[in-house]
């Protein structure tokens, strides 16, 4: 099953992928991949956008419209993609690094548009591709190379930053929950409107390494010990909720399209 | 015949007058003066004729947003001022690589940084040339009349789309703001360029090989079949990342080659009063109105002087320049900067003859009386 994946939708003569062993990413754009064969999209209607970074490097190797953009701009890029041709579905993916630190103010202004764009990023925790530097989601004491004593900022949440600039769907899920991605891509990509999928992967080369984190096979224990699913964890009592990650559909509602409110002006001629 | 079409406009209307005529249907800006009414006007009129205006949260956002545009085959442009075309700096260099059409206007304001945000100056040359790192070359226009913006906005789109590449539309803030009266020509009289478009296979499409004697490859739209990769890394003639030196040597060459080859085609510049000149002025924009006022005088009072006005700024009119420099005496290079074209002038005209500067940068223009003092005083 997956090798037909693989046939169908990748671009078989880009690979290998650029990864190093026990990086998550390759799960994260197979469950991509999958949701989008669920939904039987036609493959000239997908764009898919990336930023720089690691993660970013998928759009390389799949066999859609794809565009690898600046560091950080993808969703500018993919708002202009998108708005030009509302016709595409306009996949985003990207870093933690790329879409919530020099891509932040892209993030909440096309969440409050509510522009029809998916963004699936990849949170690994770290800024993988230049080595191991403390990212905006880097927990707090968490070492980087950048952080050698320990990082004293606070860790964003990408799904409630995501939530409060007007997302209409969000979700979490981890590389150990793969079917969950699937799913909540599958979801993201019906909901009409901004959707903002975050997952959880792992980085043993750098993150995992400067952590004392362990190899691929602890790291992915670890997302399956500290996450809950949403409806379980809204009910934990306070104090069993630290250290515990909620995963599942944090957040959705409807609310009217960027590119068919703007439809609407152009009919007033 | 049908009645001539005489309008009273504003140098920044004229701009989005021209780059609709010019095919616009995508505008993706960021309020900063002197450019503002550029998307105002946008947003006024692009819903009218079916196109898309949208306000970005910053001004990188609007330069890549109009990339994105242009990959679906939209003819899209952005406008900005100073400070804001430090901004753009990251996405123009991102469609020079990736070859993606689109028009960057900039209405100069003194500078550096926040600098003299209603005045003006023409500080941004060497910026318009360089501003983005790297090996690289670029298409610059600058208009210096109302009837010219709106003629060279036209013109950026085109050459944009014949060259892949991004033009920038360099004005004055005078320019800008200025109302003259002008006439429109008929749209039927006006010649645009289309970008070339893929008519193989999908599967026999490679987005970055060039054709036989050709030097800019042929553009799917995104969505139309021909799926393919954008990057700003590096690529080969598939379009995906190499670190393969001869690739990259090859591509940035004929990056580099398909402006810098076609010059003659790229290049436009005026002549005033050359014919007989034993010295000569280079002048761009609104100052080269003054200067035209200035040797109107000098020329009633027996001086044979002529102004050389580039209108294509980058790449610069290096056989015009030179051919002038091998019959006058002397060029004076008149611009309000401390001398940045000068440089590039002394660079070509240095050898054959004396090149020098009159420079002001307080944010007011150069006069004719200035021009004319100088001139007489040395």
């Amino acid at each position: 099953m997956v090798s037909q994946l693989i046939d169908k939708y990748f671009r078989t003569e880009r690979l290998p992928h650029i990864w190093c062993p026990g990086c998550g990413n390759g799960i994260v754009l197979r469950s991509i991949v999958k949701a989008i064969d669920n939904l039987g999209l036609n493959k000239d209607d997908v764009c898919v956008v990336s930023g720089i970074g690691c993660s970013s490097r998928a759009s390389g190797y799949l066999d859609f419209n794809t565009v690898h953009t600046t560091h950080g701009r993808a969703l500018a890029f993919a708002t202009g993609i998108k708005f030009s041709n509302p016709k595409l579905h306009v996949i985003v993916i990207t870093g933690d690094g790329d879409c919530s630190a020099i891509g932040g103010n892209h993030l909440i202004h096309a969440a409050r548009r509510n522009i029809d764009i998916t963004t699936i990023v990849f949170n690994n925790n770290i800024y993988g591709m230049t080595g191991g530097q403390y990212s905006p989601t880097t927990p707090t004491g968490d070492r980087g190379t950048t952080a050698p004593y320990g990082n004293i900022d606070y860790n964003f949440d990408l799904c409630q930053l995501a939530k409060a600039s007007g997302a209409t769907y969000v979700s979490r899920s981890t590389v150990y929950a793969a079917n969950m991605i699937i799913k909540q891509v599958e979801e993201g990509i019906k909901n009409k409107g901004f959707s903002f999928i975050e997952t959880l992967t792992i980085c043993p080369t750098y993150y995992g390494r400067k952590n004392k984190k362990g190899d691929a096979v602890d790291m992915m224990n670890y997302l399956k010990d500290a996450t809950v699913n949403i409806s379980l964890y809204e009910r934990l009592p306070e104090e069993d909720k630290a250290g515990k990650i909620p995963i599942g559909e944090i957040y959705r509602t409807t609310r009217p399209e960027y590119t068919e409110k703007y439809e609407e002006i152009t009919k007033l001629f | 015949m049908a009645d001539k079409n005489i309008v009273l406009m504003q140098g920044n209307e004229a701009c989005v007058e021209g780059a609709i005529v010019a095919g616009m249907r995508f505008y993706a800006g960021y309020p900063i003066t002197p450019s503002t009414e550029i998307a105002e006007v946008s947003a006024a009129k692009l819903p009218k004729v079916g196109g898309k205006f949208i306000q970005m949260e910053d001004e990188i956002a609007s330069i890549s947003a109009v990339i994105g545009a242009s990959l679906t085959g939209q003819k899209a442009m952005t406008a900005t001022s100073g400070p804001g075309f430090s901004l753009k700096q990251e996405g123009i260099g991102y469609a020079i690589i990736a070859e993606v059409p689109c028009v960057i206007v900039n209405v100069q304001r003194g500078g550096p940084s926040t600098g003299l945000p209603t005045s003006p100056a023409q500080g941004d040359i060497m910026q318009a040339r360089w501003g983005t790192h790297g090996e690289h070359s670029i298409i610059a226009l600058y208009p210096s009349t109302v009837k010219e913006v709106f003629d060279m906005t036209i013109r950026a789109f085109n050459l944009s789309e014949k060259y892949r590449t991004p033009v920038i539309l360099l004005m004055d803030e005078v320019v800008g703001h200025m109302r003259e009266k002008i006439e429109l020509p008929d749209p039927e009289d006006i010649e645009i360029y289309n970008r070339k478009k893929p008519s193989c296979d999908p599967g026999e499409y490679l987005a970055y090989k060039v054709k036989d004697q050709d030097i800019v490859p042929e553009m799917a739209s995104i969505g139309e079949g021909y799926r393919y990769h954008v990057t700003g890394l590096v690529h080969d003639e598939f379009g995906f990342p190499s670190n393969d030196g001869n690739v990259a040597e090859k591509l940035i060459t004929r990056l580099v080659e398909k402006i810098e080859n076609n010059i003659d085609d790229i290049v436009e510049c005026e002549e005033y009063k050359l014919d007989d000149a034993e010295e000569a002025i280079i002048a761009y924009g609104s100052t080269a109105r003054s200067v035209k006022t200035a040797i109107d005088t000098l020329r009633e009072k027996g001086r044979k002087i002529g102004l050389l006005r580039p209108i294509t700024i980058w790449p610069s009119p290096k056989k015009q320049i030179e051919s002038l420099a091998k019959r006058v005496k002397r060029i004076v290079v008149v611009e309000m900067n401390l001398g940045q074209y000068y440089l590039e002038v002394d660079r070509i005209a240095g050898k054959f003859t004396n090149v020098i500067k009159l420079n002001r940068v307080n944010g007011e223009l150069i006069s004719p009386r200035d021009i004319i003092s100088f001139i007489e005083e040395g």
